[in-house]
């Protein structure tokens, strides 16, 4: 078992006592395609990013079971996480905007990322940082590796966000709203190569998106979650037999392409979601 | 109502508009998709004056636009933002930010307009003396399609008004934009790379690649796939690939 959570709660001190931003979730994660799903604010996120226990230093958060490959990440000291942190487990982020160093070509950090990682040679690294940019399917890679971010577009810069966290070969890919700020087309592809890389490599993928049928298309399993909850999980080809009336909201209120529709349903909350 | 004829638009060597011509009818929704850099947004930038180097010609409601326009035109012609994030002042309350086009245009009855305009957006009355950042995405879009709608306008541009948003919302900013065209009889021109958002609130759609328009057809005929560009079907086939979640083998 490559991810195991038990009982997850993570809180939040607030003038009025500590809120609840994740309660009673239970996931388990093989080398599989996990898909999370829900609205901001949701706590999908920070569900994720309790794996690596990269949660803001204020935040409260218990579980019964909260481990990564048997390690358990809540009594792990520093140099543990930071053994699993990038190495063993990559995290993706919406923008690459703000993810990239704005001064650092992006060959040098890719190569930076593989030095650490792995030692090697400033030429090795280098020669690594190309290959790697290959691999996400940059057709001139030199080029690429010698430009700064500011000469990317976006879908090109998440390219080499991808690559920067293959270079440790990591066991465990989270990818938290990889492609929200692209378009369609461009969304489409890096999906497509996450997807492909994650498969080939063998490693066990998180992707945390508000797009149901898209994470849908790409992952086995859903989870989707409510208000810091999970209310619903289930095999991604299920989806259409899904229960929760959640669950059901998200997929009617999306506009669609193959009918049409005078209005679009608007999710109904219902107070009883709440009660796990 | 408007027409755009042979709009070309240049930055330095690249062009990032060619020949593009579109009529809009009164009362009617118009909507251009196409790719990141395709320059949908640029042409709907020049339609509103805020980038004022192009060539061509530009018509609205009968007033060929000149590269200065007169203060009417920026009353009737308003746009709403992608990001509602970064279109309204952090430092203005709502009230402010609403009285602010009532003022420069020199409308009366603030008061009443402000209550009034929030009703339409169904904002709750309290959010009136808040600062933008204690509001959520959804309800800060509200707060910007109401800013745009307080001159009382004729046209409103729209540049993925709900792409920056959770899909339960845009849900309900689509159905707002919806009623708000029904009862106020709004022209529309409506920027996105999501075509079904497109195709759900547009009845004509313009499909642009690499800074040309490559082809104008219906909604309808968008649906049922009666598409004559290349360009256009494969933006189709793979928004209906992703939509479907049987699809999934």
């Amino acid at each position: 078992m490559l991810v195991e959570i038990q009982n997850l709660r993570i809180q939040f001190p607030t003038p009025n006592g500590l809120s609840d931003a994740v309660r009673n979730v239970s996931l388990t994660l093989r080398q599989e395609k996990l898909g999370i799903v829900g609205e901001s604010g949701s706590g999908k996120s920070l569900t994720a990013r309790s794996i690596l226990r990269l949660l803001p230093s204020y935040a409260i958060t218990t579980a019964d079971t909260l481990t990564f490959d048997g390690i358990d990440v809540l009594r792990a000291n520093e140099a543990t996480l930071r053994a699993i942190r990038g190495t063993r487990a990559g995290l993706i982020l919406q923008d690459p905007k703000y993810s990239l160093n704005p001064v650092m070509t992006a060959g040098a950090q890719i190569a930076e990322a593989w030095r650490v990682h792995r030692g090697g040679s400033r030429k090795q690294a280098e020669q690594a940082a190309i290959d790697l940019l290959a691999q996400v399917r940059i057709r001139d890679p030199a080029r690429v590796a010698r430009a700064y971010p500011h000469e990317l577009s976006g879908g090109m810069g998440q390219r080499v966000m991808i690559a920067m966290m293959l270079a440790p070969d990591p066991e465990l890919l989270i990818a938290d709203e990889p492609t929200s700020a692209l378009d369609a087309t461009v969304q489409a592809e890096i999906l497509r190569l996450i997807e492909d890389l994650v498969s080939r490599r063998g490693m066990g993928l998180i992707l945390i998106s508000h797009d149901l049928p898209l994470v849908a298309h790409f992952c086995d399993r859903v989870a989707v979650m409510y208000a810091g909850r999970i209310v619903e999980e289930l095999a991604a080809s299920e989806l259409i037999r899904a229960r929760h009336p959640y669950t059901r909201g998200l997929l009617d209120c999306l506009p669609t392409l193959s009918h049409k529709q005078a209005r679009l349903a608007v999710i109904q909350r219902d107070p009883s979601w709440l009660e796990t | 109502m408007i027409d755009v004829a042979a709009l070309g638009v240049r930055f330095g060597e690249t062009e990032a508009v060619k020949d593009v011509s579109f009529q809009v009818a009164r009362g009617e929704s118009f909507g251009l998709v196409g790719e990141s850099g395709s320059g949908k947004s640029t042409v709907l930038r020049v339609m509103s004056g805020l980038h004022g180097d192009w060539t061509g010609r530009i018509t609205i409601e009968g007033e060929v636009t000149a590269p200065r326009r007169s203060k009417d035109f920026h009353r009737r012609v308003q746009m709403v933002f992608q990001d509602p994030y970064g279109s309204l002042h952090p430092r203005q309350t709502v009230d402010r930010l609403l009285s602010e086009p009532l003022l420069v245009h020199r409308m009366d009855n603030i008061e009443r307009r402000i209550m009034r305009s929030l009703n339409e957006v169904s904002l709750p009355a309290l959010v009136r003396f808040r600062y933008p950042h204690q509001l959520s995405g959804g309800q800060r879009q509200r707060v910007a399609i109401a800013r745009a709608l307080m001159a009382e306008p004729d046209v409103l541009l729209l540049d993925e008004p709900t792409s920056a948003l959770d899909v339960s919302v845009q849900a309900e900013v689509l159905n707002l934009l919806s009623d708000l065209q029904q009862a106020r009889g709004l022209t529309y021109v409506l920027v996105s790379h999501n075509l079904a958002v497109v195709a759900h609130l547009c009845d004509r759609i313009g499909v642009m690649q690499g800074g040309e328009l490559v082809e104008l057809l219906s909604s309808d005929d968008l649906r049922a796939g009666r598409t004559k560009h290349l360009h256009t079907a494969a933006l189709r086939e793979l928004s209906i690939e992703l939509e479907e979640p049987e699809a999934n083998p």
